[in-house]
């Protein structure tokens, strides 16, 4: 059952087209990595989903319900679609327990008590518990994004967007942060990729899009993609990134 | 250095031209000893009229005196350095130790400027002392007579206080109104735009018009025009609220500052977990902002407290005005001078609570754990 369907949606900054028709259908627990060289639309499509960038035209639909356009309440919205940014962007005035709070005490509700208890559980998943106190400059680069990951979990979000979370990492700590998403995915979090980590693609996305000036040129099975590409630009692209070892 | 000690060293190979001998120190070194005997001789005959502009000096002062003297002609130690290292370097180039002659060449250089620093700094200094004795003393006697320091010192310190706490009460307001400013300057959207629009005019005028004449309408202004509530506000209210007017707007163009520093990555964090505009604005912009802000704002703050002196335009009994009572009786400028120390005296300190701050703040983003 489709959970997430993005209709012919076009994004344009003045006369620059970004995003020109993507269409997309998401279904729960699926995991879909978006592909393609650095402007060819993965972050924007991402942004555009979270309605931090508003869309020129088409529909963006979660569970039924059109969430882009006018009138939407978005911080709605954004308490169901999660997302985590290539440069962390944690809270640097606040400790790590805090940055994971923040949200699901001001807004979602939830007593001081109880956030701080799950936001520890959630911590201890991801072996950061006795960073709680840190403040964000005290971590490392992969710490710090498995924060992020832990602080974009903690409204409850029934889809992840994460947006190239491992391109700003130094190479060994990337192994960290991918374990992390790979747990999530096991557990069947619905998630949407934008990443260069083709060999994650490769053995955890159930949907591969190869995105090429503002456009899916080629979807399919991550086999399909990365076996049997049938466009002649994804070849080369991956053509590039393999001779570049990141696969 | 490495690759210099490595040419002479290996006789034969070079390629290019011989290598050349460092520049002579002796015409450096002569020059510094110049200025060093120059200032001197300037700090002696500067003392020595001080010497003479106090009558009968005490053992104390005189010994003082002789110790500046001494301490005056200190800057001749390095000149003479200087001019002993350049026979070493000759003996060295003679030896074809280039290396070596580099070195002790460098060594002369650096103790001839060394001694033209200082020389220059005791010259600044014969200049003062010669200032303030000049005329007989004229100029001491008009800035700084103990007696009538002694005079004006109670009453003015006791005026005093009407400027700090004008300073403190206006600060506290400023604070908060040129937040409020600046948020308003900010607003998004359409419906945002006349905010916006008066925000920028209000800063754009309160920036423009000076303190004093702000002081001036507010002072006299208000209470000839009976506005109702204001009219009836004691002077120092009245100076309070024009000191308000006018620095807010500085203030809002501080706190705005703040607010763009901060990277719209933290906007789209904040946002993207579901907080609205003024939560973010509440709880992750303007914590992050307000940090950055504390030495700017400490500097409008500083001008605030100094143009406290102002409001005796609109009639408040201050310390500048207090002083000038005693000024005029005494024919006299040494009170005012005690003013002007009572606001050095004040703030000296919030500059280094501020060095303070920025250290502290610095530490933590180094290196916090816990």
């Amino acid at each position: 059952m489709t959970f997430l369907q993005i209709r012919d949606v076009h994004k344009s900054y003045g006369d620059h087209e970004v995003l020109q028709g993507v269409s997309l259908d998401v279904a729960r627990h699926e995991v879909v990595c978006l592909i393609g060289a650095s402007g060819s639309g993965k972050s924007t499509l991402l942004r555009c989903i979270n309605a931090l960038e508003e869309i020129s035209s088409g529909d963006i639909l979660v569970d039924g319900d059109v969430v882009s356009g006018r009138g939407v309440d978005v911080n709605r919205l954004r308490r169901n679609v999660g997302m985590v940014f290539q440069s962390y962007n944690l809270f640097p005035h606040m400790s790590v327990l805090r940055n994971i709070t923040l949200a699901p005490t001001r807004i979602g509700g939830v007593a001081k008590e109880a956030a701080e208890e799950r936001a520890l559980a959630l911590l201890d998943r991801v072996g950061m518990r006795d960073k709680a106190n840190a403040y964000p400059d005290a971590l490392s680069g992969g710490q710090q994004q498995r924060v992020a990951i832990v602080r974009a979990l903690a409204t409850n979000p029934q889809v992840l967007l994460l947006d190239e979370i491992t391109a700003a990492l130094d190479p060994e700590l990337v192994g960290d942060v991918l374990a992390i998403v790979r747990e999530l995915a096991g557990d069947g979090l619905t998630m949407l990729l934008a990443t260069h980590e083709m060999g994650f693609a490769r053995e955890c996305a159930t949907q591969v899009c190869y995105l090429h000036e503002g456009r899916i040129l080629e979807r399919g099975s991550a086999e399909q993609i990365f076996e049997d590409p049938q466009e002649e630009r994804t070849r080369q692209f991956l053509g590039r990134v393999l001779t570049g070892g990141r696969l | 250095m490495a690759a210099a000690t490595a040419v002479p060293a290996v006789p034969g190979t070079r390629q290019g031209p011989p290598p050349t001998p460092p520049a002579r120190v002796v015409p450096l070194a002569l020059a510094g000893l110049a200025v060093a005997v120059v200032a001197g001789g300037c700090a002696g005959l500067a003392l020595h009229s001080l010497h003479a502009m106090i009558e009968h000096p005490a053992a104390w002062a005189q010994a003082l005196i002789w110790l500046l003297a001494v301490a005056a002609c200190l800057p001749v130690v390095p000149a003479v350095r200087a001019l002993l290292a350049a026979p070493q370097r000759t003996r060295l180039v003679a030896a074809g130790d280039l290396p070596g002659a580099r070195a002790s060449a460098a060594d002369g250089r650096e103790h001839a400027t060394v001694a033209m620093g200082y020389a220059l700094s005791v010259l600044i200094g014969a200049a003062l002392v010669w200032f303030v004795t000049a005329n007989d003393g004229a100029i001491s006697h008009t800035f700084l007579r103990w007696t009538f320091i002694d005079q004006a010192w109670s009453g003015v310190t006791k005026a005093f206080w009407v400027n700090i706490r004008v300073a403190v009460a206006a600060e506290v307001l400023v604070l908060v109104l040129g937040l409020v400013l600046a948020v308003m300057r900010q607003l998004p959207g359409r419906s945002g735009r006349p905010l916006r629009w008066l925000a920028t005019l209000y800063v754009d005028m309160f920036r423009a018009i000076p303190s004093i004449i702000v002081l001036y309408l507010v002072g006299f202004g208000l209470s000839l025009a009976k506005v109702p509530v204001v009219k009836d506000l004691s002077p120092i209210w009245l100076a309070i609220f024009a000191l308000t007017l006018t620095y807010s707007g500085y203030v809002a163009e501080v706190y705005r500052a703040g607010i763009d520093s901060i990277h719209p990555s933290q906007w789209a964090a904040a946002r993207s977990l579901g907080l609205s505009y003024p939560m973010t604005l509440r709880t992750v912009i303007v914590p992050q902002a307000v940090r950055r802000i504390v030495p700017p704002l400490l500097n409008d703050f500083i001008g605030l407290q100094k143009d406290t002196a102002l409001i005796g335009v609109m009639g408040v009994t201050d310390a500048f005005t207090q002083s000038r009572l005693v000024s005029s009786d005494v024919f006299n400028l040494s009170p005012v001078i005690v003013v002007a120390v009572l606001f050095v005296v004040i703030t000296i300190p919030q500059a280094r609570f501020v060095d303070r701050l920025i250290a502290r703040e610095q530490g933590r983003r180094a290196g916090r754990t816990s």
